[in-house]
Parts: C-alpha cells; sequence; structure tokens
C-alpha cells in the first residue's frame, strides 16, 4: 500500500472509440431514444395529468344586480366576497371535477326566479368560463340576464394543479376498498397458482408419470387465449343457467370467487415455466447424500428441494401477483360488483371521461407492481449456480403409489384448463343458450356484433405480425448493443434499466399513459394518434422486458472473444453481427418473435384505450362484446385468437427445428 | 423498413384525401349506432349523395364521449351522427358544436332540437327505457311480472334484477335522471335505496341487463325498449314492460363538430339525416321518431311508448350529471360488495 501511494497518478486511459464503436453506441442511442420515448414520456405525462385538478375561482368573476326597477345597478362585487360574506361555500365545496357546475344563485340568498331585478355577470380574467343554459361563455365583457336567465347560469371550474385529486381519491370508500379487493384477488391466487403449478411442475420432473409431453401442452394453453376468456366460460359452467350451478352452492360465480378461478387458469402457465425450470435443475449428489444420512422422503424434500427451487418458486409468485393484480379483463367479464384497481381506471376513464382521476389510480396500481417488480430482481440477484460442472443430473425412481398420486395432479389440472377451453368453443357454436342449444355458426357473423367484426381479427393478426417483426428487430438489436458494446457504463446501466422498466408498468397504466402523450396536439408524434402504428409501440414496449431478457442470455452465451478477434481480422460489426450472432442466436431470436406474436393477439389492457375504428383488434372485440352482452360471439372469437395462437406455435415449432437444423449444427459437433 | 413506408403512404393518402383533390369528399364521423345499423344508414345517405364517403369511427356511448373529449383541443371528428343528447349536450358546454339550422328543422318534433336557434344539435330518434322481463325464468321462481317502476321495490325479486351503472352507460344515466325528475331528488333516492336491495348487479352497459334477461342469466334487466323487441324477434323468451309511471328517454342525435374542415358536406350530411328518407331508416328498429306522426310500428316493440315518456329536462340532467353521479357512486357503488 505504501508503494503506491507514491507513485505518480497516471495519464488516465481512455479507450480510443473507433467507427464500430461510434456506430454501435448511435444504434444504443436510437433504441435508448425509442424507448424514452415510447415509455419514460408518456409515464411523465401521465404523472403530470394525476396533479391537474379542477376547482372554482370565485375571484374571477364579478356580478351587478339592479333594482326592482332593473335599471338602476349597483357597484361591482366580486363573487370570492360575496361568498366571504355569506360563508356559502367553503374551500372543500369549491374543489370540484372537469365536469363540475356551481350555480350562481346560490350566492344570493334573497334571489327569485320571478322577481324583476336584473343582473349582469362578467369574467375579470379570460380564463373564466361560465354557462348560460348549455352555452359556454368565455368573455370579459359584462353580460345582462333577467332573474329567470340568471337561475340557469352555471360557473365552470378551472384547472390548477396540486394534490387535491389524491386526497379524494383517498377519502373515496369505494375506490380506496379497491386496492384491498385487489390485494386480496392478487394474493390468494397467488397463493393458489404457484401451489399448483408448483405441484404440476414437480410431476413433471421428478416423477415418471407418463404423458409428460400431453401435460405440458395442456398447460401451455392458457397463453394462447386472451384473459377473459375464463371469466365466459365461467359464466356458462357457474353461472345462473350455468350447467354446474349446483357445486357452487348458493355462491355466486360473480365476484372474487370468478376472478381467482379465472387468475389461476390464466396465470398458470407463466408460473409452471418458472418453476419447472428451477425444478429440471437439481443435483442427484444432494439426494444421494440425504438417503445416506438416512432422512426422510419428507425431511429431504423441504431440506433439499425446497430450498433449491425457493428462488423459483419467490419469481413464480411475483410474476403471478403482477399479472394478477393488474389484469383487467377478468375482473370485466365476472367480477360482477368487486371493483379492482383496474376496473376503477377503466370505470372512470370510458364511463365518467375523468381523466385526471383514472391517471390517479394508475399511479395508485403501479406501486404493488412496480414493488413486486423490485423485490424479484433483488432475489433474482441472489440466485446462484446450483448446477456445477461436476453435478448428476438427477433421475426420478419409479414409486408406483407417489407416481399414481402425481398423475392424478396432473390431470385434475389439465381437465380444468382443457375443459375451460372446450366449453368456450361449445359456447361459441350454441344458436341460443339455454333457450335453443342446437349448434350453428351465427356467433361467427361478427360484422353483426359490436366490436369491430372480422376486421377485428384481420387488423389483430397484422398487429401480431407487425409486432413479432418489428419487436423481434428492435428488441435483439438493442440486446447486443447492450451486451457487446466495451466501456460506456453509465449509458448501457440507464439503458437496461428503460428496458427492465416495462416489465413493472402495467398494460392500463402504459394505455393511459399513451392517450395523454400522443394525442397532445403540441406533441410532434401526434400524427401516431390512431394508427395501426400507436399499437405496435405500445405493444413492443409493453412487452419488451422478457424478449429482452431472453435476447441477453443468448448473447451472454456467446464467448467475448468474437468481437476482438472479428476487430483484429479487420471485419466490421455488422458482419459478425449477421454472420455470427444472429444464427448463433437464432433459437432466441424465434422465442422472442412468437412470445410477441402471441402476446400481440391476445392484449387487451394497453390497447383497449389505444385502439381506433380502422384498428380495431380481435381481443378488444371479446371485450366489447361481452360487455354488449353478446357473450357467445365473445367466446368464439376468444377460440379463433386460440386457434390463431395454436397455429403459429405449431408454425414456429417446424420453422425452429427446419431452420435450427440448418445452422445450429455445429452444436452437435 | 416497411413500417415507416406505410405509415408515410398513410400519411400522403390522408393529406390528399383532406385537400379535396380527389371529388369525394370524406367525412369522419364518430358514432354510438349499433354496429349492424350503420351500413344500412351509410348506403341510405350514399343513395342520394355518392360523392360524400362516411368514415365510421364507432363505439359505445361512453368510449365516443370520452374520445370526443379527449380530442377537446385537436378534433379528429367532422360529424357525430347517433350520440346520446346527453353526450352531446356535454360537448356543447365545452363549446365544441358548430350550431346550423338544418333544412327541414320545421318539421321536427321540438322535443327533438336543441332549444338555441340556430341550434348545435338535432335528434334523431328516441330510445326509451323499459324492463325486459324473462318469462321462462320468471315462471320457475313463481314471480309475477312488474307493471310498475314501484313494483320493482318489491322484496320477492330480490337479487333477479340487473340494471345498468349510471356511470359508465347512458342509459342508467337515463333512468335515474327519470326517477329523480318523476319522483323529485328525496323521493327518487329513496326509490333508489329500495330498488338497490333488490339489484343483482349493475352492469356497464346499457344492452347487457336485455341481453342477460334475454339469456336467463337474471330475470329481469333495466334497459331499453329498442334492444328488448331485438331480442324477442330473436327467439328470446322476454317481455318487454313498460313501467306504467312513465318512461325516461334519451335521443340519438346527430350535431357539427366545431372546426370541422369539410363543412359543406357536413351540412348535407345533417339535413339528410333529419330528411324522410333518413327516418324510414331508423324506423326499423326504432319506434319514436323525431318527425311526428312518421314512426311505423316496429314488431315486438311495445305500442304506448311514446305517451309514457316523460317531459325529459336535459338542461338539468346535464348540468346535474357530476352531482348526481357523485350521489350515486356515494351510495351504492361503496357497498357493492357481491351478495352472497
Amino acid at each position: 500500500m505504501a508503494g503506491t501511494s507514491t507513485l505518480p497518478a497516471g495519464r488516465s486511459v481512455k479507450l480510443k472509440l473507433d467507427r464500430d464503436g461510434i456506430v454501435k453506441r448511435c444504434f444504443m442511442a436510437l433504441i435508448g431514444l425509442y424507448l424514452f420515448a415510447a415509455l419514460v414520456l408518456p409515464l411523465y405525462a401521465m404523472l403530470s395529468k394525476s396533479f391537474v385538478t379542477y376547482g372554482f375561482d370565485l375571484a374571477r368573476y364579478e356580478f351587478q344586480v339592479s333594482d326592482e326597477s332593473g335599471t338602476v345597478w349597483g357597484e361591482p362585487v366580486s363573487a370570492a366576497s360575496l361568498n366571504e360574506v355569506l360563508g356559502k361555500f367553503t374551500a372543500d365545496d369549491l374543489a370540484s371535477s372537469s365536469d363540475g357546475r356551481l350555480a350562481v344563485t346560490d350566492l344570493f340568498p334573497d334571489f327569485s326566479f320571478k322577481s324583476p331585478v336584473k343582473y349582469r355577470l362578467r369574467s375579470t380574467t379570460a380564463d373564466a368560463p361560465y354557462l348560460v343554459g348549455l352555452d359556454l361563455q368565455r368573455t370579459t365583457e359584462w353580460q345582462e340576464f333577467d332573474s329567470n336567465t340568471f337561475r340557469r347560469v352555471n360557473l365552470r371550474p378551472v384547472t390548477t394543479v396540486g394534490l387535491q385529486n389524491y386526497v379524494d381519491y383517498f377519502s373515496n370508500a369505494a375506490l380506496f376498498s379497491s386496492i384491498e379487493n385487489s390485494l386480496f384477488i392478487a394474493i390468494v391466487s397467488t397463493v393458489l397458482t404457484v401451489g399448483l403449478a408448483f405441484g404440476f411442475a414437480y410431476a413433471l420432473n421428478r416423477s415418471c408419470i407418463p404423458f409428460k409431453g400431453t401435460f405440458r401442452l395442456i398447460a401451455m394453453m392458457p397463453i394462447l387465449v386472451p384473459s377473459l376468456l375464463p371469466g365466459i366460460a365461467l359464466i356458462y359452467l357457474f353461472g345462473n343457467q350455468g350447467f354446474l350451478k349446483g357445486l357452487l352452492m348458493g355462491q355466486s360465480i360473480y365476484g372474487p370467487l370468478g376472478i381467482v378461478i379465472g387468475s389461476v387458469f390464466f396465470t398458470f402457465p407463466h408460473a409452471l415455466i418458472i418453476i419447472s425450470t428451477a425444478l429440471s435443475i437439481a443435483d442427484q449428489r444432494q439426494y444421494e447424500a440425504a438417503e445416506s444420512l438416512r432422512a426422510s422422503s419428507w425431511r429431504t424434500f423441504w431440506t433439499v428441494t425446497i430450498p433449491g427451487a425457493r428462488y423459483g418458486l419467490i419469481s413464480a409468485a411475483f410474476v403471478t401477483f403482477t399479472l394478477v393484480i393488474t389484469d383487467f379483463g377478468l375482473p370485466k367479464v365476472i367480477g360482477g360488483q368487486y371493483n379492482v384497481l383496474a376496473i376503477d381506471i377503466y370505470k372512470q376513464v370510458i364511463g365518467q371521461q375523468n381523466f385526471e382521476m383514472g391517471a390517479v389510480v394508475s399511479v395508485v396500481l403501479l406501486i404493488p407492481a412496480v414493488f413486486a417488480f423490485i423485490i424479484d430482481r433483488q432475489v433474482q440477484k441472489k440466485q446462484v449456480s446450483l448446477l456445477s460442472a461436476r453435478s448428476v443430473p438427477y433421475q426420478p425412481k419409479p414409486d408406483r403409489r407417489f407416481d399414481m398420486l402425481m398423475l392424478l395432479w396432473c390431470l385434475v389440472v389439465a381437465i380444468f384448463i382443457a375443459g375451460i377451453i372446450a366449453v368456450c368453443q361449445v359456447a361459441a357454436l350454441v344458436k341460443f343458450w339455454p333457450y335453443d342449444l342446437s349448434l350453428s355458426l351465427k356467433n361467427y357473423a361478427f360484422n353483426r356484433m359490436d366490436g369491430g367484426g372480422w376486421a377485428a381479427y384481420w387488423n389483430s393478426l397484422q398487429l401480431a405480425a407487425m409486432t413479432a417483426v418489428a419487436g423481434t428487430a428492435i428488441i435483439f438489436t438493442g440486446a447486443y448493443m447492450v451486451e457487446k458494446v466495451d466501456g460506456f457504463r453509465a449509458g448501457r446501466a440507464l439503458f437496461q434499466f428503460f428496458a427492465m422498466l416495462p416489465m413493472a408498468i402495467p398494460g392500463m397504466v402504459l394505455g393511459l399513459a399513451y392517450i395523454f402523450f400522443f394525442n397532445d396536439p403540441a406533441n410532434p408524434l401526434n400524427f401516431l394518434y390512431g394508427t395501426m402504428a400507436i399499437l405496435v409501440i405500445s405493444t413492443v414496449t409493453h412487452f419488451y422486458t422478457v424478449g429482452h431478457l431472453t435476447a441477453l442470455t443468448a448473447l451472454k452465451q456467446i464467448d467475448a472473444e468474437f468481437e476482438p478477434v472479428a476487430a483484429s481480422l479487420r471485419q466490421p460489426f455488422w458482419r459478425l453481427f449477421a454472420r455470427v450472432t444472429v444464427p448463433v442466436c437464432l433459437p432466441a431470436i424465434l422465442d422472442i418473435s412468437i412470445y410477441m406474436f402471441v402476446n400481440a393477439m391476445t392484449t387487451v389492457s394497453a390497447v383497449v384505450f389505444l385502439y381506433s375504428t380502422h384498428t380495431a383488434l380481435a381481443s378488444v372485440a371479446v371485450l366489447n362484446m361481452d360487455d354488449a352482452g353478446d357473450i357467445a360471439p365473445a367466446a368464439a372469437m376468444g377460440m379463433m385468437i386460440f386457434y390463431t395462437n395454436a397455429a403459429a406455435r405449431i408454425l414456429h415449432a417446424f420453422a425452429s427445428r427446419r431452420i435450427l437444423g440448418r445452422t445450429q449444427a455445429w452444436r452437435a459437433r | 423498413m416497411k413500417l415507416t413506408k406505410s405509415l408515410a403512404l398513410g400519411a400522403l393518402a390522408t393529406v390528399l384525401s383532406t385537400t379535396a383533390l380527389w371529388a369525394e369528399t370524406e367525412l369522419t364521423v364518430y358514432t354510438a349506432i349499433e354496429a349492424e345499423d350503420l351500413e344500412r344508414y351509410a348506403a341510405a345517405f350514399n343513395a342520394e349523395h355518392p360523392d360524400i364517403k362516411i368514415n365510421w369511427v364507432r363505439d359505445s356511448t361512453g368510449v365516443v364521449t370520452a374520445k370526443l373529449l379527449a380530442e377537446k383541443n385537436n378534433p379528429q371528428a367532422d360529424v357525430v351522427w347517433g350520440l346520446a343528447a346527453t353526450s352531446l349536450l356535454v360537448l356543447k358546454t365545452e363549446g365544441m358544436l358548430e350550431p346550423y339550422a338544418p333544412a327541414g328543422l320545421d318539421a321536427l318534433d321540438p322535443r327533438f332540437r336543441d332549444g338555441d336557434n340556430p341550434p348545435s344539435w338535432v335528434g334523431m330518434d328516441a330510445w326509451v327505457a323499459s324492463v325486459c322481463y324473462n318469462t321462462v325464468e320468471g315462471e320457475k321462481l313463481g314471480l309475477t311480472p312488474p307493471k310498475s317502476w314501484a313494483d320493482l321495490t318489491k322484496p320477492e325479486y330480490a337479487g333477479h334484477i340487473v340494471m345498468p351503472n349510471p356511470a359508465s352507460s347512458g342509459t342508467g344515466f337515463l333512468d335515474v335522471s327519470s326517477w329523480l325528475q318523476m319522483m323529485g331528488e328525496e323521493g327518487g333516492w329513496a326509490y333508489m335505496d329500495g330498488l338497490h336491495q333488490n339489484i343483482a348487479a349493475y352492469t356497464h352497459s346499457g344492452s347487457k341487463p336485455c341481453k342477460m334477461a334475454a339469456a336467463g342469466e337474471t330475470v329481469m334487466g333495466v334497459s331499453f325498449a329498442f334492444r328488448g323487441a331485438k331480442s324477442k324477434n330473436e327467439g328470446a323468451p322476454i317481455d318487454v314492460i313498460v313501467p306504467e309511471e312513465g318512461i325516461g328517454w334519451d335521443m340519438e342525435a346527430i350535431a357539427i363538430v366545431a372546426g370541422t374542415d369539410a363543412p359543406d358536406a357536413a351540412k348535407t350530411l345533417v339535413d339528410w339525416t333529419i330528411s324522410p328518407a333518413a327516418m324510414k331508416e331508423y324506423n326499423v328498429g326504432y319506434a319514436v321518431l323525431a318527425i311526428p306522426g312518421m314512426a311505423q310500428p316496429v314488431e315486438n316493440y311495445p305500442a304506448n311508448v311514446s305517451e309514457k315518456m316523460i317531459q325529459n329536462d336535459f338542461e338539468w340532467a346535464a348540468n346535474n350529471r357530476a352531482a348526481i353521479l357523485e350521489e350515486w357512486t356515494k351510495r351504492y357503488d361503496s357497498k357493492s360488495e357481491p351478495k352472497n
């Protein structure tokens, strides 16, 4: 240590930027800019919207009152001073919403609409609107009214900036109880889903049951349908005309029960993938050690299996929790009167056009989602590799009783999942449930229904294809730049942060933020509003993170030596990118594209605020048809999405096998 | 990239079409008319005016209103055709409508036009509140069909009524506002307190209660007559009941959006929409039209609807909307957990 202190501080060494470095940085900046414009700015616009409040500013209006003859006028007096004298309105009364009205006659206690007294009103500033009847007035000129007209005069609120919306929100019992409801639903669904998925994953990885492939296939089906489809199936099963209604013993499926069952259905595959991965990595030697120590299998389970899978379990729990709390389709379809946060946003914005309150609820909805995300990230960091080079992969041994139990478990789950899908298909084909059970294709005549008709289906296909192509290109390039650029620490960290952010943003919040941001006429990107492009942008952004992580994982497997080698051979980086990186990462690229495609077909939450008539989508059509009471056509459209996604998956599988056979031959040496 | 190319092409097409380089004028028309009627209306209009092309932007009443308000500073629509008058009143108070006296204005029932001169909007047809009652399910439960609004509070109906949430449905709001107008503030809220005890669910859309009744998901749905008649025609075992005290109503109306860049085409369209030819088209589904005496009976549509329509004070409803919804939400939304 003493020696180093005497050394003179050397010249600081800076990495010299070559042309490749500059180009790479430009690419990274470009995609970083995309994320900034498509994510950070809209969120900022939404946040600022939540602070816009409406209130009546009495100081901006002046009155004059005449005597009985209607000719002699008194002194002008401001509404504020009238109110001060009367003490009629408190500051609380003057807070309002965008649709608020304040009757001016309330400021004149001896007002009578039959009296000959006349009134004059003027605004003292340009921004002081009032209504005469239903006519909006924005003038600083005096206007004269007889008393019969004067009673039809209402002041309109003006906008200010403040915390009022948040105060209102937290003092509104109905809205506030939604937080409780949302947490309750999310926690119950998470516990159930993780429990069921763990059993299922355990059966797939640690037992010798037959038909593992089939079970895995069935378990993945819910990913292919919109989250509101199970809701529709549950109505047919357990609704007031449902054929299994007796099983509920008088409980109503509309409400928390329905939401929880539906949530378990649509989050199951997500939890299963994570837990299954965690369970598939196991070291046989640990189990052998446990056995030779004469530990009971119960004890082994708790001391070896669970600790090994704990990060997977925690991760699965948070993913499920976030999915449920941000989901909006399911509570909309089957929630009955059970209010949750995501529904509140929809009600505030679509039902009452109260965009400010919608923004407030969005901010509240962000909190649990961000919280879950941060914890998950912390846990992921602690995850250490369980599998060392000397590990011996675990081999399950047949055990009749245990295998039967596991088979039963899988059967129950598989019947539940396949049953829900089958019910939807039947519902779509029945003519008029429950009074005319003959089969027909009438429910597929989407053009006679709300929601956009068959055009919506073709739009969805287009959106999914565009999202798959554009999204994969953007995401993979972004991941490549962030992984393979040398130096530039701060920029890379920032980029990485942007790329991880979408995971924590609920789709509805993103959609609402897009309205505020892109519909602002002052925004140069305003022309995107109402186009297919904005749907593509929002969908790519919404599902960015998972694609990014997939790409990073694949890129990390490529030796970092390739770049220096290419550089020393004087090959530009793009040649390396096209000749080596992309082919090597092709499996990951295909995975990202199918992930984007499937999600673009099923997503509702982000796009529900953004579609226009020319860009109506199939998933939104399902929602709208259900909303209008056309449940059977909604199920029919849901099944169209299912078949499309299933076909895309199969195509993907075939394409993967062929392309991989050609490009991945090197792996098999 | 392909995306930018198609974007550029799209932008070019819009520029070309809006600058009237082509003989054909395009109108962006926002509407909440039922999807299945849109094509028919447009075809009837184009039969007389082939040079004006209508680009529909269709959604439910709430969404269209929200969209128009959201675009307040940068309106995209030229004309709003077929939106609830209550919603158009909201737009009027925001100064978003262009007053225009269409040809044939005098033929209209005075209830079907804005009171101002020239009017900011004119009505097309009325849609009226009704109760859809499922006779099969009612019989199973041994219920008698209701005759009046007051009947709906009878304890035997507990859990068998569905109505739209006024905060998200125009139909729901017209029910609530009509009860308050008929029974007075105090009586109206007392009535709703009683009704709330029987409500199984408040839906987001106004047609859903009737469709739920048609499917037997509920015994009766507070909805509108047009929907009930339609479901009955499709074979649903329902009766459309017009409560005897009188029924709330709203109208589908049309208005020009202030700042439209095709004012002449917009006026041509508005002229046509209140013409007898247009009324004939509306009459296919609606039994109460803006031009008195024109309407032909509609199949399965209750006959006495026109007399039962209350004297609806739209100005009062629009100016008190925010306060009514706040009160309603406070009373019924906070305790709207499902009854087990």
